[in-house]
């Protein structure tokens, strides 16, 4: 009987079709890789393995602006992903504990709605409301649009990762007097952890690989790393470009990897 | 089972957060509120103002910004008005672009998503994983990843060559086409995932049924799968085609100067002194509405099909 479902199940082509899928998935990701280890200031010719690229990136005449770049871009998004993931906390708790109440719909579509609005038009709307009321554009202006559409990302793992949890533990700990807080603190946060954990992350990355609202907002002189790749690009394609590029893959990876890892985690306690 | 508790005693349920949603909430409200919302209302009013040459606004309204857009009244404005194309041509490439990149971005995320979701739960989660990774790489490098690869002297068109496939290299940078799979290789993973979730739940039962009723597979593909897995179709496409509608890097990366679309439309006016900041507040509203309209169709379908049931 498994063998037949399988049979009806099974597709010609299909299998096929997937690995032409991962292939133009990772292809250029795997050249660029690659090529940032080329022994060539050419960046088309293979000249054989070197990291005299990785040198220009630490130590070469742009390493400076593309230091400060980092350090804006790291400085951002730690703060960006730590505001939104505690209003995406709080925000959870409101909509999927407790009764429901009126405005939730509204509520719900306003968390989303960074999700739903194109980035280029959050790009145009924040910055024609920043220069509407005179703000200033820098670091702090991008850090505020950041944990606007921040917030979405967060939310949806701990949301999930509310949903999936019972509310009888919080029901037994108020049987046994614990104060609201109390019950938050020791029952109900560290079985969120994970959740929490998982937004932040996808949070960081999210704030991390921002341009086009970035681009907008953040003022003459001011550049994140994304910016100031985009800035370079503009002049052409230069190998060490190639290998701050593998090197933001890798943190990408690493850090989706790690989410993952968590959230697996947090499922499998249950 | 728990329902004696939730149920029970003093009759109703209590939780933690009993009469402090509001204020839980208010943070969210807060920021979304006025980062988002607000300035949406702001950009709103300036597509109403008068253009400043110096860049940004004087605060006197007009309906300047939309005349430019819709109407032509040739080069000194005294000529009969018709028909703008320029800025209509702009949003219907624009509009044709996504829906190609939509279309084949089905085309190979359908078969990924039913090959994924047919596997064994082990390998199963790992190609899952492999195409959650690309979703989640800094697009800006994804699309300079392509770029480096299609370009006149990048190593495409060198193998082409050293393989003697082709004699010069094919140009394919700049136009069209690039955006194209540019758009296309952006948005591939947001198409994969939706369709995944939904043929999952899928009951492989109904095509077992389906083929001892004497359907051969791919009417069962056609006449039972896809209207069965049909909500995340669907999704993937909205998903695929409104980020590829507003897109900036692909046409601004890939696309070269010639080939504009939306969103390079829109950066333009905020580039420097020489912007339109009325025209650009107009423009990107269009656009808005334009993703409001398609995404209310959506939530009406998605609410008829789950009243459709009972």
């Amino acid at each position: 009987m498994a063998k037949t479902s399988q049979r009806i199940s099974w597709y010609p082509g299909f299998r096929e079709m997937a690995w032409l899928c991962l292939i133009i998935l990772y292809a250029p990701l795997i050249i660029v890789m690659v090529y940032s280890f080329n022994n060539s200031p050419s960046i088309t010719v293979w000249k054989g393995f070197s990291l005299v690229w990785y040198n220009e990136v630490f130590f070469g005449p742009e390493a400076g602006k593309f230091k400060q770049a980092t350090v804006n871009s790291l400085t951002i998004a730690i703060l960006a992903a730590v505001t939104s993931t505690v209003i995406a906390t709080l925000s959870a708790l409101a909509m999927i504990r407790g009764r429901a109440f009126r405005g939730q719909a509204v509520t719900f579509g306003l968390i989303n709605l960074p999700l739903m609005v194109p980035e280029i038009v959050t790009a145009v709307a924040t910055l024609i409301f920043f220069a509407s009321i005179g703000f200033e554009r820098g670091l702090l202006s991008i850090l505020l649009a950041h944990i606007v559409f921040c917030i979405p990302f967060a939310y949806l793992p701990i949301a999930a990762r509310l949903q999936g949890i019972s509310n009888v533990y919080e029901q037994a700990a108020r049987d046994l007097y614990a104060t609201p807080g109390q019950t938050f603190r020791l029952i109900l946060f560290p079985m969120m952890l994970p959740g929490i954990l998982s937004g932040f992350l996808l949070a960081f990355i999210i704030s991390l690989d921002d341009f086009i609202i970035t681009n907008f907002v953040k003022g003459a002189g001011v550049e994140t790393l994304p910016t100031a790749i985009f800035g370079a690009v503009k002049q052409g394609i230069k190998p060490n470009i190639m290998a701050i590029s593998t090197l933001m893959l890798a943190a990408s990876i690493l850090l989706v990897t790690i989410s993952y890892l968590i959230s697996r985690m947090g499922n499998n306690r249950d | 089972m728990a329902g004696w508790i939730t149920k029970g005693g003093n009759g109703a349920q209590t939780s933690i957060v009993d009469g402090k949603q509001h204020i839980l909430l208010m943070p969210a409200w807060f920021v979304i509120g006025i980062l988002l919302v607000i300035p949406v209302l702001v950009m709103l009013i300036y597509s109403f103002l008068t253009q400043d040459f110096r860049g940004g606004v004087i605060w006197e309204f007009t309906l300047e910004a939309y005349d430019q857009f819709f109407i032509d009244r040739g080069l000194f404005g005294d000529e009969p008005a018709r028909i703008e194309w320029t800025y209509l041509g702009i949003f219907w490439r624009s509009f044709l672009q996504a829906l190609f990149a939509m279309v084949f971005c089905f085309l190979i995320g359908f078969p990924t998503a039913y090959f994924i979701a047919t596997r064994a739960p082990k390998s199963r989660s790992f190609w899952l994983f492999l195409i959650t990774i690309p979703y989640w790489v800094n697009l800006l490098i994804r699309t300079v990843s392509m770029k480096f690869l299609i370009r006149d002297t990048g190593p495409l068109n060198n193998w082409l060559m050293s393989w003697g496939v082709i004699d010069d290299p094919i140009s394919m940078i700049n136009t069209n086409f690039a955006i194209q799979l540019g758009l296309f290789y952006s948005y591939l993973p947001f198409m994969v995932l939706p369709i995944y979730a939904s043929i999952e739940r899928y009951n492989f039962a109904l095509s077992e049924a389906a083929a001892d009723l004497y359907s051969n597979r791919w009417t069962t593909l056609f006449k039972v799968v896809i209207p069965a897995v049909k909500p995340g179709i669907i999704a993937g496409c909205i998903l695929v085609f409104i980020p590829s509608l507003g897109a900036f890097l692909a046409p601004d990366l890939l696309g070269g100067a010639k080939n504009f679309m939306i969103g390079s439309l829109v950066e333009e006016q905020f580039k420097g002194q020489s912007g339109d900041w009325p025209f650009g507040a107009a423009v990107s509203m269009i656009l808005l509405t334009i993703i409001m309209i398609i995404l209310l169709f959506y939530a009406r379908a998605q609410s008829r099909d789950n009243n459709g049931g009972h």
